[in-house]
């Protein structure tokens, strides 16, 4: 491909990537999961007790998931505590991992899991959910499959994967366009599907594939560190 | 053997991961284990057509036909016959409730008691924030009940208290176990091990509890380790 980006990748390389397990002593099961400079952190504890009751279920337990940027991960402080965004974000982030695992051993109990942008640099919820997959996996969750996630982007007319903040705010062109998605590793299912700009139907099809691709190799990553923690 | 967790010690005999070299791997929730028709799923796994699947992460084992993932992380969670070691949270007309770090809450009923107790007394036998090391009797969906009628169960007094990780706990009672064992036979101290990861030690001086503290501590730290008691036994050497 002839066409670099401004980092050197060219159009379909994810940036570095690097995962570790077990960064949170104190928790039942944590994870880190970097992408070039977005930084994210998973803690997972649980499966607890319910409170408030009426949000019990007899039938299976919950998961609860809340994601939150730290006050200093972005160049302008973010005023902590929770705002519009944090609270869809949480929600898109708990139905993207909710059909992977399987809590009906747990009846009315909650699985809770805490995100935290540490750093942020485009892609925050995308790297939310890897790290959130991966600590549920270290906290022995009963799961179908890992979840993968990755936003796949366009600039001008180009399809992208992984955007950065800088090509993320992109105005040249067609304008911006970030297509974040998640899915069970290894199948076909897509747990999280948005899409925030303007895109040609036809296009949809090709930016499926390279996620694909994309998550294939995080889902290598995320497998090795999982069981590098134990191979020492 | 002066210390009274023999008693324990057989029941947790199943959950013993063996020292003895056995084909084990690392696997992630959905990674195949084997594949083909001659295989039972075990627990931690599933099938899916042709394949063994994990469905969650630990160690791999097949033994004989069947096939399972042992835990190596997360939370406890409470089997029946476990020994539990919890701290009393209320006082009801009818017993004690006991948190044991899980999530279903955990109840002493006052028949347990070994005498005779007036329910306007119940704080004279186990009062609010005692540590209590109990077996667990039944579990329903309403909760665990809790049994005391046994050897070296009931009310922990003086000693200490320090938690290690749950899934780490066959590792230091050992095979038939040794390794609680030794420690026990080195360091002169009264111990017993909780499922739910908490640890109780009482022994003459506060060294010999100390010491007995940091073994276990080494057993927690390097449990992939193979032929640990051996390894233990040479450390209590040096120290």
């Amino acid at each position: 491909m002839a066409m670099k980006r401004k980092d050197g990748r060219s159009l379909t390389d994810i940036r570095k990537m690097e995962a570790k397990v077990g960064v949170i002593p104190n928790a039942d099961g944590s994870a880190m999961f970097k992408m070039g400079d977005t930084i994210a952190i998973a803690a997972v504890y649980g499966p607890k007790h319910l409170h408030p009751q009426h949000m019990q279920n007899p039938q299976t337990g919950i998961l609860r998931c809340s994601y939150d940027l730290m006050s200093f991960s972005v160049n302008d402080r973010k005023k902590p505590g929770p705002s519009r965004r944090s609270q869809e974000l949480s929600k898109v982030t708990q139905w993207a991992l909710e059909p992977a695992i399987d809590l009906q051993d747990f009846p009315s109990t909650v699985v809770d899991v805490t995100i935290q942008i540490i750093q942020a640099d485009a892609g925050t919820r995308t790297a939310g959910i890897n790290a959130a997959s991966l600590a549920l996996a270290h906290a022995g969750i009963p799961m179908k499959n890992l979840v993968c996630s990755i936003a796949i982007g366009k600039l001008d007319k180009d399809i992208v994967v992984d955007l950065d903040k800088s090509e993320e705010d992109f105005e040249g062109g067609e304008g911006p366009t970030d297509f974040p998605l998640a899915k069970l590793a290894n199948t076909d299912q897509y747990t999280l599907v948005q899409l925030d700009g303007k895109i040609q139907p036809d296009k949809v099809k090709e930016v499926l594939k390279l996620a694909d691709d994309a998550c294939a190799k995080i889902y290598e990553i995320q497998k090795n560190a999982l069981k590098e923690i134990v191979e020492q | 053997m002066d210390t009274n967790t023999e008693a324990h010690e057989a029941e947790n005999q199943e959950d013993v991961q063996s020292e003895e070299p056995k084909k084990r791997r690392v696997v992630v929730p959905g990674e195949v284990i084997v594949s083909g028709e001659d295989f039972l799923p075990g627990e931690g796994t599933r099938r899916e057509g042709n394949d063994v699947l994990a469905s969650r992460y630990g160690l791999a084992e097949e033994s004989g036909r069947v096939v399972k993932v042992l835990a190596i992380t997360g939370a406890f969670i409470p089997r029946r016959n476990n020994v539990v070691i919890g701290r009393i949270s209320q006082i009801t007309s009818n017993g004690w409730v006991v948190s044991i770090d899980c999530a279903s809450s955990a109840f002493i009923p006052i028949d347990e008691s070994p005498r005779f107790i007036n329910k306007s007394e119940m704080d004279q036998f186990l009062d609010v924030g005692d540590a209590v090391a109990a077996k667990i009797w039944s579990m329903g969906p309403r909760g665990i009940d809790l049994a005391l009628k046994s050897r070296g169960l009931g009310k922990l007094d003086g000693g200490f208290l320090f938690r290690v990780i749950p899934n780490r706990v066959p590792r230091v009672i050992g095979r038939e176990g040794s390794m609680i064992n030794l420690i026990k036979e080195k360091t002169g101290c009264e111990i017993t091990v909780g499922q739910n990861g908490w640890i109780w030690i009482k022994g003459k001086d506060i060294e010999s509890q100390i010491k007995a503290r940091k073994a276990i501590e080494m057993v927690t730290d390097k449990i992939y380790l193979s032929g640990l008691t051996d390894k233990m036994e040479a450390w209590f050497a040096d120290n």
